[in-house]
């Protein structure tokens, strides 16, 4: 039996916190960690599979132009090749994410240098890569084209636009002003596990086991894109070596895999190389972000103008959502927010962890630090001054709003000094040592779901449905939900995700995989849970289950009689989406050294604290926490897709060229956990955490090379030339 | 990845005949060589393994040096009693480079023969001289931030990437090299790797059949020993600049200096007149300026990689401020 429940009024009934389990919220180590750390975790590609053909994608050397023939018989004189896939169902780019239908296709048509146009299969990987790499493709090719944004008029994104008030006169009249443009550089989004897909066709279903993050819309994209019907086709994700957004939708080796297996009646694997993975996959748009704040004498904020620059290939929709929480985030009521979107041809842009945030805050909280510094306020009292009490722009009241609380607490445990901000006050040896802050914010998500759980005769319990964990702890915090609801150890819970053919979970993206899917369980065992109260003749307010007993009196195997109980729950977030604004907040504060000579910036430590509604479970959304800073340290320091200025390919491919943090880089985070519950967010009282510990934690470590050596840099990543050609004598 | 024979060599004179033919290469550690052979930039018909021909031994030579043999890996090097008492610039390049993993595989002479980490060399769907003689230079014009500011040519502005062999540089080591006849020749590291000039396809003075044996390093210098690595992130990352230094001060002025470079050009870059500057003179920030005149006289950027002229400068400041430290 299905039960629908559409979520209009806040949540205020905390049933998960008078229920007797007490496994709800509680640091379990995840529950499938044994499997992975012993390798028994199957990823896409390491399903064993009998007469598999390997599939390596042909891509594409120009940057705009036309495929005119791909010597298919040179190729297919090469030893072990079996087919080249030329097909206009192939895909050449990437789905963005809910899409929910096919991308691009038609690959004869080149967008962007290393665009998919072909697929080679070959008895084995080695093969058909060679032979990937040999195959003569002739082009018709196009030309310069635009690569880099400078070189094309950008179009307003209007519906974004915000304009009230006169910023222009708030600026002149302010006591403190700020103008300031900052840039931030391409990021990627490329995981640890590479793209991956085997697909099986057994003359009616196709059955591909892939690395997705969200089967619900990728089996629609997939259907659509190669022309059979949904119901034809079955999505396996198991275990998800991370996403960060390059996974949300469909990319090329799914389909290409797919229509391979179909044509050639035999399973094909398709394993994106690293390379391919990045210059393929999505990009996380460069931006150039201009910052303009007025306040008055109390730096309280009269005028706010965010102007952001993001790029995309022609056709696609998605830009890069820079001014999300500029919208709510700080009061001023003259406001000017203007998105630009340039048409150019790089890779596909799209969204990569935090979309938005990720970049928009680090600016916003850069140009923050220096209203902090003109106006000679603590940067921390800054923002506390400038809390806006409802959303300034839309009017609505918070569902929560926990950011004072994260400063305080912040500023409290990470010994924050509210005294003087001069710069460079501090040395030991060749290092300029400061401090530096910024605020977290990180809207809130969350998404129709449905899940089946059936409390089995045996009194254990069984949860399915097509939601994923992509590496976040959705399997345990699944398991957590249920145990709590059911009264069970969560050791007698099996959590099936990850697989078509079960109930349409949310998928994971936009960090609403937890408070959903969590939604949907959670009606579920409601469900299950009237039932059991009707067994008993009682009411489900008076049920209490613990360690698989019912009060103090009988097992649920003795309840249950030998028959299941299933119940599907179908979560919808309604009016709340509506009357509230919703999101997590947070505050940043790092410590780094600077060094004299050669720019190079180390951070000594790092502190986060965040408010996101109730905690599913303490140590794998701590983990989330810790993964934010990470990239945010990655972010404010090293990271940066570099693209040929003629081209515009992609030149640093792989993780040994695009750098994110080592372990070196990365001191003892702390992480401060601000339990609150958040009744309008979603039924569980939960809002999203796998994004906001990265929405402005670069600005905190920006603040700090300012503060330690007296550099004020626009431009991330703050490389050691940057820091140089910025820093005093 | 190209099929490929492979045949495991049982002596450096084995080594050697099999790599004659040009198709044909040697593979050590593999850290470097088969990563490039995945994409295709490499693609020997024969792989001849060197990793039983011995020659992994670091013993001490009658000067009073020691000789390290070329499949020594570059861990049992950095933690050798030796190197690490007598020539720590050495272990410190060493352990600077790369990671434990790779350290652990890697070999001195494949450490030494790594190729270079430019963008447009590593990709076969751009045109790179040194890997396709004649296609041209991708990285003139394009991405070229990691790039040399110092014997670059109109074919190549590629750097050598290694720390190790700096560090090798600056003391003055020699490379012992093996023919398939059973002769051997010996080149000072410093005179190893070449320009790139016209003919940026070759990266050493090897021909082809020359296997390297062993490095020998001369008799310990007295002096401070100093190497230091400027990179964006604190580890698995090439050096942007590097310099490595043996300096000795005695009553106030500078007795020894010996100075190298890395990241700067495609060989470890020493140029003898900064020995000759600053030897005899007090150590002061004038006179490593001066030094850095001299190293960046004929200095010139390819624009990304602009910002190491003055970072060259500034890590000579930082030796300085080092010997100065330890002087005091
Ligand atoms: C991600 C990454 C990061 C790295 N970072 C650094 C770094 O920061 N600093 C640094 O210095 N290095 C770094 N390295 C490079 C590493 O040090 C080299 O890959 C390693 O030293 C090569 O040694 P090998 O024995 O594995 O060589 P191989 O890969 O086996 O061979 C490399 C080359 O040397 C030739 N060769 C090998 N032995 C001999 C011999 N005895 N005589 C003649 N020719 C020979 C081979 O034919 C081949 O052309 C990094 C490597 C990687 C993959
Ligand atoms: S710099 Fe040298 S290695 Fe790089 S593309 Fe040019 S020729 Fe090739």
């Amino acid at each position: 039996m299905t039960v629908h429940f559409k979520q209009d009024q806040p949540a205020t009934d905390n049933r998960l916190d008078t229920m007797a389990q007490g496994v709800i919220g509680k640091p379990l180590p995840r529950i499938e960690g044994l499997a992975k750390v012993t390798g028994t975790a199957p990823y896409a590609a390491e399903y064993v599979c009998e007469n598999c053909a390997e599939g390596v994608l042909v891509t594409a050397t120009i940057t705009r132009g036309t495929v005119v023939r791909v010597d298919i018989d040179g190729a297919m004189r090469m030893p072990g090749v079996v087919a080249v896939i030329e097909d206009d169902r192939l895909i050449a780019r990437p789905a963005q994410g809910t899409a929910n239908e096919a991308p691009k296709q038609q690959p004869r048509t080149v967008c962007y240098w290393g665009q998919p146009i072909a697929l080679v299969v070959a008895e084995t990987f080695e093969q058909a890569r060679d032979a990937a790499r040999r195959i003569a493709v002739e082009y018709r090719d196009d030309g310069d084209v635009a690569v880099t944004p400078a070189e094309v008029a950008a179009e307003e994104q209007e519906d974004e636009t915000v304009r009230e008030g006169n910023l222009d006169k708030a600026m002149a009249d302010a006591a403190f002003a700020v103008d300031a443009t900052y840039t931030t550089q391409g990021h990627a989004s490329a995981a640890m596990e590479p793209h991956a897909a085997m697909a099986q066709w057994d003359g009616r279903t196709l059955t591909v086991h892939a690395s997705l993050q969200m089967l619900n819309y990728n089996i629609c994209e997939l259907a659509d894109a190669i022309g059979i019907g949904a119901e034809n086709i079955r999505l396996i994700s198991r275990f998800v070596g991370g996403g960060f957004g390059s996974k949300l939708g469909i990319s090329e080796e799914v389909v290409a895999a797919s229509l391979a297996a179909m044509q050639l009646q035999r399973p094909v694997r398709v394993v994106m190389s690293r390379q391919q993975v990045f210059q393929g996959i999505m990009r996380r748009s460069e931006t150039t972000q201009r910052l303009r704040l007025a306040a008055n004498s109390d730096g309280a904020l009269t005028g706010f103008g965010h102007e952001a620059l993001v790029s995309n290939l022609p056709g696609e929709e998605f830009a890069e959502p820079v001014l999300q929480s500029s919208h709510f985030l700080y009061p001023g009521e003259n406001r000017e927010l203007v998105l630009k979107l340039a048409r150019i041809h790089r890779m596909t842009a799209g969204s990569v962890r935090a979309p938005g945030e990720a970049v928009g805050m680090p600016a916003l909280e850069a140009a923050m630090d220096i209203l902090a510094e003109k106006a000679g306020i603590d940067p921390v009292e800054l923002r506390l001054r400038n809390i806006p009490d409802k959303d300034p722009e839309r009017g609505l009241p918070f569902s929560s709003h926990k950011l004072a609380e994260c400063l305080r607490q912040g500023a409290e445990a990470f010994g924050w000094d509210h005294g003087s901000r001069l710069a460079r006050q501090r040395r030991e040896g060749e290092w300029w040592i400061g401090t530096g802050m910024a605020s977290a914010a990180r809207v809130h998500n969350v998404a129709e779901a449905k899940a089946r759980v059936t409390l089995k005769a045996d009194g254990t319990a069984v949860v399915e449905t097509d939601m994923t964990d992509i590496g976040t702890g959705t399997y345990t915090v699944v398991a957590q939900i249920v145990g709590e609801m059911l009264g069970l150890r969560p050791e007698r819970i099996l959590v099936d995700l990850g697989d078509t053919r079960h109930p349409r979970g949310p998928g994971s993206g936009g960090s609403w995989g937890a408070a959903s899917i969590g939604s949907a369980v959670y009606v579920a065992c409601m469900a299950i849970r009237e039932k059991l109260a009707a067994q008993l003749g009682t009411d489900e307010s008076q049920l209490r289950l613990s360690d698989g007993k019912a009060g103090d009196g009988q097992t649920l195997v003795e309840l249950l009689d030998g028959s299941d109980i299933a119940q599907t729950g179908h979560y919808e977030p309604g009016r709340i989406k509506d009357d509230f604004a919703a999101s997590g907040f947070g505050a940043f504060f790092a410590q780094v050294r600077v060094n004299h000579y050669t720019g190079e910036t180390r951070v000594d430590r790092m502190l986060g604290a965040f408010g996101f509604g109730r905690v599913l479970n303490a140590k794998t959304a701590r983990s989330q926490c810790l993964g934010g800073i990470t990239w945010s340290i990655g972010m404010a320091l090293t990271e940066a897709l570099e693209f040929d200025p003629r081209d515009g390919h992609l030149v640093n491919r792989d993780l040994a060229e695009y750098h994110v943090p080592v372990h070196r880089d990365v001191p003892d985070l702390d992480v401060i956990l601000i339990e609150e519950r958040d009744p309008a967010a979603s039924f569980i009282q939960a809002k999203g955490i796998g994004e906001l510990g990265m929405c402005g934690g670069a600005a905190s470590i920006a603040n700090a090379i300012y503060n330690a050596c007296g550099a004020r840099i626009f431009d991330y990543p703050m490389t050691p030339a940057r820091v140089l050609a910025a820093m005093p004598d | 990845m190209r099929a490929f024979d492979y045949r495991r060599a049982h002596s450096p004179e084995d080594a050697a005949r099999l790599t004659q033919a040009p198709e044909a290469m040697l593979i050590a550690g593999g850290t470097n060589l088969l990563d490039l052979m995945k994409l295709q930039v490499e693609t020997p018909e024969l792989l001849a393994d060197i990793g039983r021909i011995g020659f992994a031994e670091i013993i001490d030579t009658d000067d009073g040096g020691l000789s390290i043999g070329a499949l020594a890996t570059n861990t049992a090097v950095a933690i050798h009693p030796r190197v690490r008492r007598d020539y720590p610039v050495l272990a410190r390049a060493i352990l600077a480079g790369a990671t434990q993993q790779l350290r652990n595989r890697a070999t001195t002479g494949g450490n030494l023969c790594q190729r270079t980490r430019c963008f447009y060399f590593t990709d076969i769907d751009q045109p790179c001289n040194k890997r396709e003689p004649g296609s041209g230079c991708g990285a003139i014009g394009g991405v070229n931030k990691l790039h040399a500011v110092l014997g670059a040519s109109d074919h190549c502005i590629a750097t050598y990437p290694g720390d190790m062999a700096v560090a090798m540089a600056a003391l003055d080591a020699r490379v012992i090299i093996g023919a398939a006849d059973g002769q051997q020749r010996s080149v000072p590291v410093r005179d190893f790797h070449r320009l790139p000039g016209d003919t940026p396809w070759r990266d050493n003075v090897l021909d082809p059949g020359e296997v390297i044996l062993a490095v020998e390093l001369p008799a310990p210098l007295e002096g401070m020993q100093i190497y230091r690595k400027v990179r964006e992130r604190s580890s698995y990352a090439f050096a942007l600049v590097s310099i490595a230094a043996v300096i000795a001060v005695e009553n106030g002025a500078i007795t020894r200096a010996e100075l190298a470079f890395g990241g700067l050009a495609h060989k470890p870059w020493h140029d003898p007149r900064i020995s000759e500057l600053l030897v005899g003179s007090a150590p002061s920030a004038e006179l490593f300026d001066r030094a850095a005149d001299l190293l960046l006289e004929s200095a010139e950027g390819q624009g990304d990689n602009d910002f190491k002229i003055p970072l060259a400068r500034r890590a000579l400041h930082a030796v300085l401020a080092q010997v100065m430290e330890q002087a005091a």
